[in-house]
């Protein structure tokens, strides 16, 4: 027989074990993503945030790309925000549970969809479209690419914020219909502040899938690496830190693969600085309520 | 402006009307309630007297919660109810489709079994309810005064900013009230206040109940039998979803006409 208190210490020392090794794979992973990028790092220095990018002349400005990264994960949030909020909102107050049974499902299942199906849908239909009726510069462009992230992106975004407005209590709704708030001002002023830690993880998420996203983009971006002029023209051409090291990886060697990691660092990084912002905004509605602030 | 719109669409000359008794300021009138298909108030008659505090006392489940809960309608915030029967308020059919349920809130205030402050501040928790009426007042002598009358005011006064989950379960239910009575209602309306509060905090909620009559009306659910009796000038009994015996309190303490309203106050009850 093993005694009770040893049996917690073996469970304990199991899930330490887990925990430790998960902490240890992500390390690894980001240590040899750096010790890759070093040499191009070291040789390169900041050219590598130039504008400039030409193999020829050996200069590797990761800017575009990573601006772009940016730009179009921005973007994609000017669509995907109000129409997956407003989603969330009809979903989890507003529908009735029939209908919230048959919509749930069918939303999460796009989420499913994979991300090439996006892409070529978004490349074929979207940016004809756009070509033939606006007469638009070109098939591609920064705008057609924020588009589709954009819906790529709601799944996630409707999804997790609809779960984090049905756990806002029913207590603090109820609460305040019964002061004479119409379901408006309970969404407003209750529900919402009540899951706004739940919708910015949900956004940033999001943002999260559409900074990671390659297939997609690479099909409508242009991937061309250089700034859209004027650098807010959502009609023009540009590349994503994704894009390029999908594009350029099978055709490169030597200290191109090294300047190609450290666009992977670039990444890394960005998705860090997000996931730690949530982290943040987590433990400031937290400590809202408990009553700590 | 949304207020305004309200008060454009609803035209009260509509609103089914009747005329209550002098001192009737609330009537249940045959009234049936189902959750789905299961009934949890079965032809529920019952006057509420104005400035009196009516009771509703009965066993676990009888459907005490669920009846104050229609007297402002908050049970329609639950998808499965469907009803039938009338309530009258000021001699007004709360139950008319021209009522708008907003109204009814404003007039019949509510303080819930589980204290449920908002996470804002104090003030801001009980502004709340002059804030999304549009009532357009002076903040700091409206929270004042609710707090006092509240009988939290000497608690709090030095800290309105701080956030109300920070204050005690007592305090809060007291915020909880304080923010009830800030919409100027003339109906309150308390499902086992107590509840969760210990003696003293109870002791205190009880007092102000006394203090509150004199200015509202009080429907009060409780399942401390010493509670209803202390507190109420008439109380319910309930069982089944039906109500069983409504009279003066001392009359259903001391001569109860039903048999099981006895069983249930002597706690012989099952
Ligand atoms: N949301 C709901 N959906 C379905 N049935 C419900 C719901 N709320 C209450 N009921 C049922 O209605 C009946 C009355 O419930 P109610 O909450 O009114 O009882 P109560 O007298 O307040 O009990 P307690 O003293 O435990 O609070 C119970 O049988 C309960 O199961
Ligand atoms: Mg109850």
């Amino acid at each position: 027989m093993i005694s009770r208190s040893s049996k917690d210490k073996i469970i304990r020392f199991i899930f330490f074990g887990i925990a430790t090794f998960s902490i240890l794979i992500i390390s690894f992973i980001f240590l040899f993503l750096f010790s890759r990028a070093y040499p191009a790092i070291e040789e390169f220095g900041t050219g590598l945030l130039s504008n400039d990018w030409s193999v020829a002349r050996r200069e590797f400005g990761l800017f575009p790309a990573l601006y772009g990264s940016v730009f179009v994960a921005v973007g994609a949030l000017f669509v995907s925000v109000p129409l997956g909020l407003g989603a969330a909102i009809y979903l989890s107050e507003i529908a009735s549970n029939r209908v919230r049974m048959i919509l749930k499902p069918m939303i999460e299942l796009l989420a499913g969809i994979p991300s090439i199906v996006y892409g070529f849908i978004g490349a074929i239909l979207l940016g004809r479209f756009l070509y033939d009726t606006y007469n638009m510069r070109g098939v591609n462009s920064f705008f057609a690419a924020m588009l589709v992230l954009g819906v790529m992106a709601l799944p996630i975004i409707i999804s997790l914020s609809d779960d984090a407005m049905k756990s806002v209590p029913k207590d603090m709704k109820d609460a305040s219909l019964a002061l004479g708030a119409t379901k408006w001002q309970t969404i407003r002023n209750v529900t919402i502040p009540g899951a706004i830690s739940g919708i910015s993880s949900a956004v940033i998420m999001g943002m999260g899938r559409a900074i990671g996203e390659t297939m997609a983009v690479m099909l409508i971006i242009g991937s061309v690496m250089r700034m859209p002029v004027p650098f807010f023209d959502i009609f023009d051409t540009g590349h994503t830190l994704t894009a390029l090291i999908a594009v350029q990886m099978g055709e490169s060697h030597g200290i191109i693969i090294n300047v190609l990691f450290t666009a992977g660092v670039m990444l890394f990084t960005i998705v860090a600085i997000m996931s730690i912002i949530s982290d943040i905004l987590q433990t400031r509605t937290k400590q809202k309520y408990e009553g700590k602030r | 402006m949304l207020a305004k719109i309200r008060e454009f669409i609803k035209d009260e000359t509509k609103c089914e009307r009747i005329d209550l008794p002098e001192n009737t300021k609330m009537r249940v009138q045959d009234f049936d309630l189902w959750y789905d298909d299961t009934q949890a108030l079965k032809s529920v008659d019952m006057d509420v007297e104005e400035y009196k505090v009516t009771a509703i006392i009965g066993p676990s489940g009888c459907g005490k919660s669920t009846l104050i809960r229609s007297l402002n309608r908050m049970n329609d915030t639950i998808p499965s109810v469907r009803t039938e029967g009338k309530v009258w308020l000021d001699g007004y059919n709360v139950y008319d489709e021209v009522t708008d349920c907003v109204d009814i809130r404003r007039k019949v205030g509510m303080v819930f079994q589980k204290p449920n402050p908002f996470p804002f501040s104090i003030e801001d928790n009980v502004f709340y309810g002059c804030e999304v009426n549009g009532m357009d007042m002076d903040k700091e002598k409206k929270v004042k005064k609710c707090l006092k009358d509240a009988a939290l005011w000497e608690e709090v006064n030095d800290r309105l900013d701080e956030n109300a989950l920070s204050l005690s379960g007592g305090q809060q239910q007291r915020l909880c009230i304080a923010r009830a009575l800030a919409t100027e209602p003339e109906v309150i309306l308390m499902d086992e206040p107590c509840s969760a509060l210990d003696p003293i905090a109870t002791a205190k909620i009880e007092d102000l109940i006394d203090e509150l009559k004199n200015h509202y009306t009080v429907v009060i659910v409780t399942h401390n039998m010493q509670q209803a009796a202390r507190v109420s000038d008439y109380t319910a009994y309930m069982y089944l979803g039906e109500l069983i015996e409504f009279g003066d309190t001392t009359q259903i303490f001391e001569n109860p006409q039903e048999n099981s309203t006895e069983k249930y106050i002597t706690g012989r009850f099952g």
